[in-house]
């Protein structure tokens, strides 16, 4: 196997693996639009990084987070509906992003690469940081397990019972924001969601358990990437997409077991 | 007759939201050993006097005192858990931190101890109910906070979940703050009733609040109707009779 693509399967492994837990609570807090609204907002961070000439992970995991907390501070508003505020921040965010990669001049910023994922240019130094990101990450999913799934099934009862709600959330969506910075390179901004709800979903019917269907989705999401790959490798099919085709077929393949539970 | 120790008391506590005033300087007092049934149609500000009393909302004026630690269980009106989240009973109890033999004597407690394994999604409106009842001991609770504990049983079920909070009161010492919009069952075993409509209309032991003019303004010839079943259920009641008083005076004179 050429480096590239043990790099590349590297990689796409790290991001499904943490992809997976996360995917669930996205899936079963109903967020899979609140993820969109945070990636589309990488690509500003993305903007921002290479101005500021700081690290690009850094720079999209911080655009990200304060897009959440916007949105967070929006909502107590409660004039507009949530989805609508997710709608205004997602595509403003998007269309500002554009338009600064294109003020800072053509072909100094990869723009396709990181709307569509650039998994097959991955350097070892990517690798490293998403499996330090990664398992950061899961460590901290696997710390606030409880709480996160106390907070999920009833906030009121969550708080009443002594979890402090508030700050699991935004430690939720840390983790979010820290997931997406990682998963850009692999699946690109446009794709992030994909990779995060699609495998859970899959999950979903054939888990009994909370933690099993976190382990399912991580499985589900590396059979996307693995089979991805495969298909971009032998067919020369974009890489990011035909990973979150291959997570698809897996769901429509899925959908032959009879509902459970 | 002696005097139990208050557990949660509220003064002239007001919640105003958006310019509405949904709380209006609302005097409640729950003693320990006591069912205190809070009444009042829909948009009475019920649920926002529940949350504030637990710190789920804040409140604009007034005060709130709570007995130092004071160990609360709570059974929130609805559970609304997303399809997509596979969950047993014996996980979502165990959400709240307790070990497998507190959580199945907790079940058997609320008579739901069948349920341990079933999913949350496959429960009954009865069922779900026993099984937040069972969460809400599990905390071992010195006040249980109930808010609207029947919605959507059937109605045998709601008189056996009464008769069930009314032995758990006995059997652990705890106050109880119970919400509803209907006095139909709970009467027979409430102390105090306290009748909520933005502000404390009338507020004592349910013979006399049910005789008060702002009561019966308020709840009508459904009053009347209540009143008969009441009466009916009255032979296996109080022992302690509380005192009938208006709005914005001082609440602490009964128990």
């Amino acid at each position: 196997m050429p480096e590239f693509l043990l790099l590349a399967l590297a990689a796409g492994l790290g991001v499904a693996l943490v992809s997976g837990p996360l995917g669930c609570f996205a899936v079963w807090r109903r967020m899979a639009y609140f993820g969109d609204t945070m990636a589309h907002s990488a690509l500003l961070g993305v903007t921002l990084g290479f101005l500021l000439d700081i690290n690009i992970n850094l720079a999209v995991a911080t655009g990200c987070l304060l897009i959440a907390l916007v949105l967070v501070a929006l909502q107590r508003g409660r004039q507009l509906a949530t989805d609508t505020l997710l709608g205004i921040l997602s595509h403003s965010t998007l269309a500002l992003g554009l338009v600064a990669i294109s003020l800072i001049g053509p072909g100094r910023i990869n723009l396709m690469g990181y709307l569509f994922g650039d998994i097959l240019a991955t350097t070892a130094v990517d690798v490293a940081t998403i499996w330090v990101v990664g398992v950061l990450v899961l460590g901290a999913l696997a710390y606030l397990w409880r709480p996160l799934l106390s907070i999920t099934v009833h906030e009121d009862l969550a708080r009443v019972e002594g979890v402090p709600v508030t700050a699991v959330r935004t430690a939720l969506m840390l983790l979010m924001a820290l997931v997406i910075a990682i998963a850009m390179k692999v699946v690109g901004v446009l794709l992030i969601t994909a990779l995060l709800i699609i495998p859970a979903a899959t999950a979903r019917r054939l888990a009994s358990t909370p933690e099993q269907m976190a382990l399912f989705a991580s499985g589900i999401g590396s059979l996307a990437v693995i089979s991805g790959l495969t298909a971009s490798f032998y067919w020369d099919w974009p890489a990011g997409p035909a990973i979150v085709l291959g997570a698809t077929a897996v769901f429509v393949v899925s959908l032959i077991k009879k509902q459970g539970t | 007759m002696n005097n139990p120790a208050i557990l949660l008391q509220t003064r002239q506590l007001s919640v105003i939201r958006a310019k509405r005033t949904l709380v209006d300087r609302a005097d409640l007092t729950v003693h320990a050993g006591e069912i205190v049934t809070l009444i009042g149609p829909n948009g009475a500000g019920k649920t926002t006097l529940v949350r504030a009393l637990l710190g789920l909302m804040p409140y604009n004026s007034g005060e709130l005192v709570q007995q130092p630690g004071l160990r609360i269980g709570y059974m929130p009106q609805k559970l609304h858990i997303d399809p997509s989240l596979p969950l047993t009973v014996k996980r979502f109890l165990a959400l709240g931190g307790s070990k497998l033999a507190a959580i199945t004597g907790a079940l058997t407690r609320t008579g739901a101890a069948h349920l341990l394994e079933q999913h949350l999604q496959a429960l009954s409106g009865g069922e779900t109910q026993r099984v937040l009842l069972a969460r809400a001991l599990l905390r071992n609770p010195q006040l249980l906070v109930l808010d609207e504990p029947v919605q959507g049983v059937d109605v045998a079920g709601q008189a056996a979940l009464y008769a069930l909070i009314n032995e758990l009161r006995h059997e652990l010492g705890c106050g109880v703050l119970l919400v509803s919009h209907d006095l139909h069952l709970v009467m027979a075993n409430t102390d105090t009733v306290v009748c909520l409509n933005g502000h404390v209309c009338c507020q004592g032991h349910p013979s006399q609040v049910t005789a008060n003019p702002a009561y019966l303004e308020l709840f009508g010839h459904r009053a009347e109707a209540q009143m008969a079943l009441y009466t009916h259920h009255h032979d296996h009641a109080h022992d302690d009779c509380g005192e009938l008083h208006h709005a914005h005076k001082d609440s602490q004179s009964h128990a």
